[in-house]
């Protein structure tokens, strides 16, 4: 059954919908070779094989009772640990939240069941999603498919590491200021951030609210959107969804494999993400895509976004403060890990800081510090103060391009997978690798990440990254699916079919109960 | 540094001695908790008396995750409170946390309102029992949500110092709550006091004539800080203050102004200075003790709440509700007082016994006013006083209506009625029910009354002879042997005539 674990979500749907193979065996496939690499890769904090083999089995005997599902139903899926499941412990990759298991489902999560899809399991970030490399996990690290000594990028590096070995078909993440799309980048995958208020958040552990959007990771294009159609749209829960009908994303994406999809397509070039600071292969891929594009009838403009220069410094301000609040109220007294002070009386506030000190990691505690300061009495203005402003300018440098073209594009990342421990010694150097990502944040609009083919000098993936105006993400998918088809046409062959082989460490092992 | 001791026991000046030395400058701050069905930001039950921590979910407990919705009924009761204090309501208006550590805080934020309140400079005029009308300017009225409710366990006070450890109960949390500001009222002088109780009634009457809170001091719907400062006479330069937090009854605010006036004069003449703080009001004792230091730069960190949409309520929407408020209590009261012709002793018992909506739906129903008022703050507030519970709960106002029609009718006398009540407050039905099911109607058949009469004369043959021989007052002890043989129902003056009729036709 190893084989079908290879396939896309897409392709697994359809063989389920015929009948061809059942949700318990295509849930027990994944859950072999989660068992087969997983101790190795480290994607998965949590793996749920008994919930998950019962959720088939029950999706299995509705089918067979002729009951109509929907497409996806009985496709497996992992899930970022930084949203609420009922039934699996949440602990956004910290150790103040260790055991916590949440007594109600985040909305995506509610979705995903009510499609039928499968969970298998919480997969593994940077702590409270603060980080670029998953480094920064209370659990331990998350190793690339494509290069275990690297990282596989974050904070969702376990959703992306589960999806590039195969681990699962689709997997939830959320993105802050690239937690989708730069590990998308660094592992080959797919991922979106969706358009803000066009994925609810209810449920989703709050990292910074203004910024956080929760979004589908995939290998396909398509997949992507056919996870985002069940995510996606209005949530009474969440007061910043947006009530706008969406069209089908899956649509969207079919409508990119047409011939002639890009012809016309006004693709915008940011000049301020490219240059310095980006490596050599990574600049590379990029110009090569945009030469394809050329060919298949696109146009290509340079845009400027002068603004762009300030939005790493303001979202580190804007980032931090709203952390700052969202954090507080990790403090033992309804929920996570209690630390009685060594000394001291147990009153309250000696007990809630006994167990901030221990329950938060450094890189959690230096972001509360920085937002605390930042919204200080006398600091407000020129700091959180300072930062809106930057971000209306970004959001006017967004609103200036996308009057001259459809899409923007840039390199996902500045480089590919770096490794464990190069950058953790320097907060800036890791701030700065989401230069690509965190203006879509700011801005609230829709970004995508595909893979566009290994760089020359090391052998690791290179991601693009397609954004939209707001509200249009269904121009992602179109565009997005179009050059994916292009770029494997000219491969011959998808670009995670090259991802090393995996060694499996633990044949069957869900099969003996060793998951 | 003084003990807490000494703290507690602080000296005080002589009120009228203090105003002679200082200028007292108030301010207040009111809590009013809104009567809506759910909280604030989520559909949990705003219900008073749960079981502990039986309504909240993920959003009202801060769990990780739990975002906020609007309630919009509280939008609206805000609005409306807002208008019935006369403020402006803002066309843009949105929510800011306000960050600070305390259990009972389940997200460690309070969603608050910052630089954005929904409702803003207003004003209420106040009448004090002199006559003097007072008007206070209203800053600002915003919206908040509660924090949960802490039950410190163990140790003497029920106080945090010392107790073993709290309870939390989160019913409360996410309560929604309009908090209405004053400006500094100055010029208040020997009235400051009186001002404070008279501001707090004021706010609690409007509140609850509009129907948005059920506005009982008791079970803290409606909460006050008061702020204290005293001036010296001829300096333009203000105090410091102090905030004595929740004061919860009307005539606690009267007192803790007094209290703090009087002890902020005799800190200040002994050469002393205020520490600006909050004070703790205690009922028992009436006296003020030092909380916690607050200066003007206390950091909440505040910042616009990133969970929420600003919320830019539509003219249409002000002036539609604006339609929807009831006539101001103050010019409500004016009106009703000289209709019903009450004195003013008269009306301020029914106010202050909280039965003006009784006394007028009972006169509605067709009762006189008068018969209406006896009854309320007589019978029936003594029997709900007994019972511990609300004059109004006891018996409807037609149902009273009734029972005064028949008092009026002659059916009943005073006092079968109060028989008839008990029947009535017992479940046993309407007055008339009552007067059948325990047979208490008045004696009007003269054939029965003739023979009792004519019983109790021959009975006392010296009384008929005096009555005979045209001493007429002599004919009350008929009267009551009549009245105890018909066992009092009976109309007294009918009996009294028949009496004098009977004595000169007898043989």
């Amino acid at each position: 059954m190893t084989y079908l674990t290879k396939l896309s979500a897409a392709a697994l749907s359809e063989l389920l919908v015929s009948k061809q193979v059942s949700a318990v065996e295509a849930t027990r496939a994944h859950l072999d070779h989660i068992a087969a690499v997983d101790t190795d890769l480290h994607a998965f904090l949590h793996v749920a094989a008994d919930a998950a083999l019962n959720t088939a089995a029950a999706i299995d005997a509705r089918r067979v009772a002729g009951e109509s599902l929907h497409p996806l139903a009985g496709v497996p899926i992992a899930i970022k640990d930084v949203l609420a499941t009922q039934d699996m412990p949440t602990t956004a990759g910290s150790k103040i939240l260790e055991g916590w298991v949440p007594p109600y489902d985040a909305t995506v999560v509610a979705r995903l069941r009510a499609a039928g899809l499968i969970p298998l399991g919480k997969t593994n970030m940077d702590e409270f999603a603060m980080g670029s490399s998953t480094e920064h996990s209370a659990y331990g690290v998350t190793r690339n498919p494509w290069d275990r000594d690297r990282i596989p990028g974050g904070s969702g590096g376990g959703s992306a590491a589960a999806v590039a070995s195969f681990q699962a078909p689709l997997a939830l993440g959320s993105d802050t200021g690239g937690s989708i799309r730069q590990p998308a980048a660094v592992t080959g995958s797919v991922g979106v951030k969706p358009t803000y208020g066009g994925v609810s958040r209810y449920g989703a552990i709050a990292l910074a609210s203004s910024l956080d959007q929760v979004g589908p990771v995939s290998r396909t294009v398509y997949d992507a959107a056919l996870l985002h159609d069940v995510i996606g749209g209005h949530d009474p829960l969440d007061s910043t969804s947006l009530t706008d009908s969406w069209p089908s994303m899956a649509a969207a994406a079919q409508a990119g494999l047409k011939d002639g999809a890009l012809k016309g397509v006004r693709v915008g070039v940011i000049k301020e993400l490219s240059g310095d600071g980006f490596q050599a292969g990574v600049t590379q891929r990029f110009t090569e895509t945009l030469a394809l594009l050329v060919a298949a009838g696109a146009e290509i403009t340079e845009v400027s976004a002068p603004n762009f220069e300030y939005a790493v410094a303001a979202y580190y301000l804007i980032l931090p403060a709203e952390a700052s609040s969202n954090l507080a109220r990790f403090d033992s007294v309804r929920f996570g890990i209690r630390v009685n002070p060594a000394s001291g009386s147990l009153t309250s506030e000696h007990v809630m800081s006994a167990t901030r000190e221990a329950g938060f990691g450094a890189e959690v505690k230096r972001r509360i510090i920085l937002g605390t300061y930042a919204l200080s009495a006398g600091y407000y203005d020129a700091y959180y103060g300072s930062a809106q402003k930057v971000r209306t300018l970004i959001q006017r440098d967004f609103a200036a391009a996308f009057s001259q073209v459809d899409v923007l594009v840039s390199p996902s990342a500045p480089t590919t997978a770096f490794k464990f421990g190069e950058k953790l010694a320097d907060p800036m150097a890791m701030y700065i690798n989401d230069v690509t990502t965190i203006p879509a944040n700011l801005a609230g609009v829709p970004g995508m990440s595909i893979p566009i083919g290994l760089a020359p000098e090391d052998g690791l993936p290179v991601g693009l990254q397609i954004m939209a105006p707001a509200k249009a993400d269904a121009r992602l998918y179109t565009v997005g699916a179009a050059i994916e088809q292009l770029l494997e046409a000219r491969w011959g062959h998808t670009m995670l079919s090259q991802a090393p082989a995996l060694t499996p460490t633990e044949m069957f092992a869900s099969e003996e109960g060793a998951v | 540094m003084p003990s807490a001791e000494m703290k507690n026991r602080a000296e005080l000046m002589d009120f009228d001695k203090a105003l002679e030395l200082f200028e007292p400058v108030l301010g207040f701050e009111v809590h009013v908790e809104l009567n809506t069905k759910t909280k604030m930001f989520c559909g949990c039950a705003n219900e008073f008396g749960s079981g502990a921590n039986t309504n909240t979910c993920p959003t009202c407990l801060g769990l990780p995750g739990g975002l906020p919705q609007v309630n919009k009924k509280a939008i609206e009761s805000s609005i409306r409170l807002g208008l019935a204090l006369g403020c402006e309501i803002a066309e843009h208006s949105r929510f800011a946390r306000k960050n600070y550590f305390y259990p009972d805080t389940a997200k460690n934020f309070q969603t608050s309102q910052y630089d954005d309140p929904i409702c803003h400079d207003g004003s209420v005029t106040i009448e004090l029992e002199s006559g003097r009308l007072v008007t206070v300017e209203i800053e600002r009225a915003h919206m908040e949500d509660d924090a949960g409710k802490l039950t410190h366990m163990g140790g003497a006070t029920g106080r945090i110092q010392g107790a073993d450890y709290s309870l939390v109960d989160y019913n409360r949390g996410g309560v929604p709550l309009v908090e209405i500001v004053t400006q500094m009222i100055e010029g208040a002088e020997h009235d400051a006091p009186e001002i404070g109780r008279t501001y707090v009634a004021a706010i609690r009457e409007i509140a609850k004539a509009l129907g948005v809170s059920n506005a009982r001091m008791e079970e803290g719907n409606v909460r006050c800080d008061a702020n204290v400062s005293l001036r010296p006479r001829g300096s333009n330069v203000l105090g410091t203050r102090t905030e004595t937090k929740n004061v919860n009854s009307l005539r606690s605010v009267e007192r803790a102004v007094r209290y703090e006036i009087q002890r902020q004069a005799a800190v200040l003449a002994g050469g002393g200075t205020i520490t600006q703080e909050t004070r703790h009001w205690h009922e028992d004792t009436g006296i003020t003790s030092a909380g916690r230091p607050k200066s003007d730069a206390d950091d909440y960190r505040y910042f616009p709440e990133p969970d929420l949409l600003p919320m830019a309520p539509s003219r249409d929407w002000v002036e539609e509700l604006r339609l929807t408020l009831p006539e101001p209590p103050a010019a409500r009261r004016k009106r009703l007082q000289a209709a019903w012709g009450f004195a003013n002793l008269e009306f301020q018992d029914v106010v202050n016994s909280d039965l003006l909506d009784a006394v007028e739906a009972t006169v509605a129903a067709g009762a006189s006013a008068q018969a209406a008022r006896k009854w309320w703050t007589g019978e029936i507030a003594r029997l709900a006083n007994a019972a511990g519970v609300a004059a109004d709960s006891l018996v409807t106002p037609i149902q009273l209506a009734a029972l005064i029609e028949l008092v009026s009718d002659g059916t009943l006398t005073d006092r079968l009625a109060r028989q008839v009540l008990e029947g009535v407050i017992a479940g046993e039905g309407t007055p008339a029910e009552v007067v059948a099911s325990r047979g208490l109607a008045v004696v009007s058949d003269d054939g029965a009354l003739i023979a009792a009469i004519d019983a109790a004369l021959l009975g006392q043959p010296d009384v008929l002879a005096k009555i005979r021989g045209g001493k007429q007052q002599a004919a009350g002890a008929v009267i009551g042997a009549v009245m105890k043989a018909m066992r009092g129902q009976a109309d007294a003056a009918r009996v009294r005539e028949l009496v004098l009729e009977r004595a000169q036709a007898i043989e």
